[in-house]
């Protein structure tokens, strides 16, 4: 576990060594902002929650986390470092654990500073802090399931833009599988029983009720194998990948 | 002598390319054993596949007793790796890449502050400590990645091309550095610098199209060179045309190759032996004979390039 934390807090700090990592946050906090108050009639729907702000989320980390990911292994296979890191006494799980917890940690301090949001509704009304915190529990949850897909998909190339537009391909599947808007459009052309297998292993559904505050076990054990799988995904690709 | 180095009829296929085909060698401890090959020989893929990085497509290798395959921890533990080309993370400073990998290594407090200051001290770091690696120019560079390799004073070393890019005197560094620490050490390095394996090695394995064509010490290999007791003498611009009629004469010399020495006038003349014996002698009485005195007079080792050209051409013939 030590060698994880050694491995996570290089990357960690390798985030912030350039200003890339502020101008995202500020990216990230102003398109939030304006999707909640502009798109989401933040003051005119005279309710005291964060439900816009947590609905538009997931899409907006559909552009910004696979930024965040695209780095994690295309950067160190681009410049030959791979071979410093896997030759050093770290095993394979504590490389790929340590870079997905140092953008997990990334994601959680870009999102922590929306904590204005949550003043701001407590000072107009008198909104439900717990449902907020469960909202902020699936934003970190639908977080970890997309840089652990853009973390293992970033180890399949040299190139971080071919790292990015992957990633954003691969959790856009996995977030529109569960949307209403796709399953309608799609129930003509695709057996039902596909679609129920595909809404199973969407993103959105699970997430869209964690923010509602209703945390099932199910739901959690859902999660946790979905990042684990994308882990395990991950070690696997830098394996086969590692020779050229 | 224990072998701390041993690998074992390793082999790596790219697909259809046999990159390295039944490699084996050991390499003990005090020994530096020089890799030596043409571009694309195989080298590097070898050191990987030693150092736990590329995994064999055939055979193993040990380190200190340790698979490799079985326990690549404990192999990474006791190897200094330099990687082909030195990587480096090019944001970090150099005092917090090295305190990075000494964490890495598990070194803790004064420990690690002290193994950072050794390996800084012992690859000249200090004055470009708190520089981002990128900014540093290629001599610094490879130092900083020596640097790490050096960190927990390994009981093997392995580097690949350690001396690439560096300017004559930072060549002359690493390789006295290299050879102060080798007695301790058991030491792979791959060059194709001829002359650093006369300096630093104690072995020399030459490689071609991923196969072994020479496991031999360095003097070995001159002996097999047309020049290995060879004999130049240097004789007055008049006495050229004698001296080489002498030396024609001797049965037991091959070619007699006459050189002209620039502007003072002196001609070079190199006898080579027929089959490397030596030769000495009989070139004196010859020249003696005639009456000439020759100015200079030296022999020949061998000349290890034209050796290492048979070696790998006639591998790829
Ligand atoms: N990742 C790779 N994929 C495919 N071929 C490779 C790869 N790495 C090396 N090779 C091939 O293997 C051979 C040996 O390469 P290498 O070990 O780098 O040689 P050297 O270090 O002696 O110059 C070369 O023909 C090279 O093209
Ligand atoms: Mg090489």
């Amino acid at each position: 576990m030590r060698t994880t934390l050694i491995v996570a807090r290089r990357e960690l700090a390798a985030y912030f060594a350039t200003p890339v990592a502020y101008v995202f946050i500020v990216i990230f906090l102003v398109m939030l902002g304006a999707l909640t108050f502009a798109v989401g009639n933040f003051f005119d729907r005279g309710q005291a929650d964060l439900a816009p702000f947590f609905t538009f989320l997931p899409w907006l980390y559909l552009l910004l986390i696979p930024a965040i990911t695209m780095r994690l292994w295309a950067e160190e296979r681009r410049a030959g470092t791979i071979e410093l890191l896997l030759t050093l006494p770290v095993t394979m799980w504590q490389a790929v654990l340590g870079k997905f917890l140092a953008a997990w940690a990334f994601a959680a301090i870009a999102l922590a500073l929306t904590f204005p949001m949550v003043i701001t509704v407590n000072v107009l009304g008198t909104p439900d802090n717990g449902v907020i915190l469960a909202g902020y529990a699936g934003a970190l949850l639908i977080a970890a399931c997309y840089l652990a897909i853009g973390a293992a998909l970033s180890a399949t190339t040299k190139n971080q833009v071919i790292a990015f537009v992957l990633a954003t391909a691969a959790c856009f599947v996995f977030t529109v599988f569960g949307s209403p808007v796709v399953a309608g459009f799609l129930a003509d052309a695709v057996p039902a029983d596909v679609l129920e297998a595909a809404r199973r292993i969407s993103l959105i559904g699970r997430y869209e009720s964690v923010t509602r505050g209703v945390i099932a076990v199910r739901d959690l054990v859902f999660f946790a194998t979905f990042i684990g799988f994308w882990l395990y995904a991950n070690a696997v690709i830098v394996d086969l990948r590692k020779a050229g | 002598m224990t072998a701390m180095i041993e690998a074992e009829g390793l082999e790596k296929r790219f697909g259809p390319v046999v990159a390295v085909d039944d490699v084996s060698l050991t390499v003990a401890r005090g020994e530096v054993l020089g890799f030596l090959g043409p571009n694309g020989a195989g080298k590097s893929t070898t050191m990987k596949m030693i150092a736990g990085y590329l995994t064999p497509t055939r055979g193993t290798a040990r380190l200190c007793g340790h698979d490799v395959l079985d326990d690549p921890i404990a192999v990474k533990r006791r190897l200094g790796y330099l990687p082909e080309g030195a990587p480096t993370y090019p944001d970090m400073t150099v005092t917090a890449f090295l305190d990075w990998v000494a964490a890495v290594r598990g070194f803790r407090g004064s420990d690690r502050r002290s193994r950072v200051e050794r390996a800084i001290g012992l690859t000249s770091l200090h004055d470009v400590l708190y520089y981002p690696i990128e900014a540093l120019s290629k001599g610094f560079k490879r130092r900083v990645g020596l640097a790490q390799a050096l960190l927990h004073d390994p009981e093997v070393l392995i580097l690949d091309e350690p001396t690439d890019g560096l300017d004559p005197n930072q060549k002359h560094e690493v390789r006295k550095l290299i050879t102060a620490m080798a007695p301790e050490k058991a030491i792979i390095i791959s060059t194709h610098i001829l002359e650093e394996v006369e300096a630093i090695c104690t072995r020399a394995v030459v490689i071609a199209r991923g196969r072994v064509v020479a496991d031999a010490t360095p003097a070995e290999l001159a002996k097999r060179s047309r020049w290995h007791n060879a004999v130049t003498v240097v004789v007055g611009a008049d006495q050229g045309e004698i001296a080489a009629v002498a030396l024609r004469k001797l049965e037991m010399l091959g070619t007699v190759e006459v050189d002209a020495r620039g502007a003072d006038g002196l001609i070079a003349l190199s006898a080579l032996a027929r089959d490397g014996a030596p030769v000495e002698g009989p070139v004196r009485t010859a020249l003696a004979s005639v009456g000439i005195a020759p100015r200079e007079i030296f022999i020949e080792r061998g000349r290890l390039d034209e050796v290492f050209r048979d070696l790998t051409r006639r591998e790829a013939a």
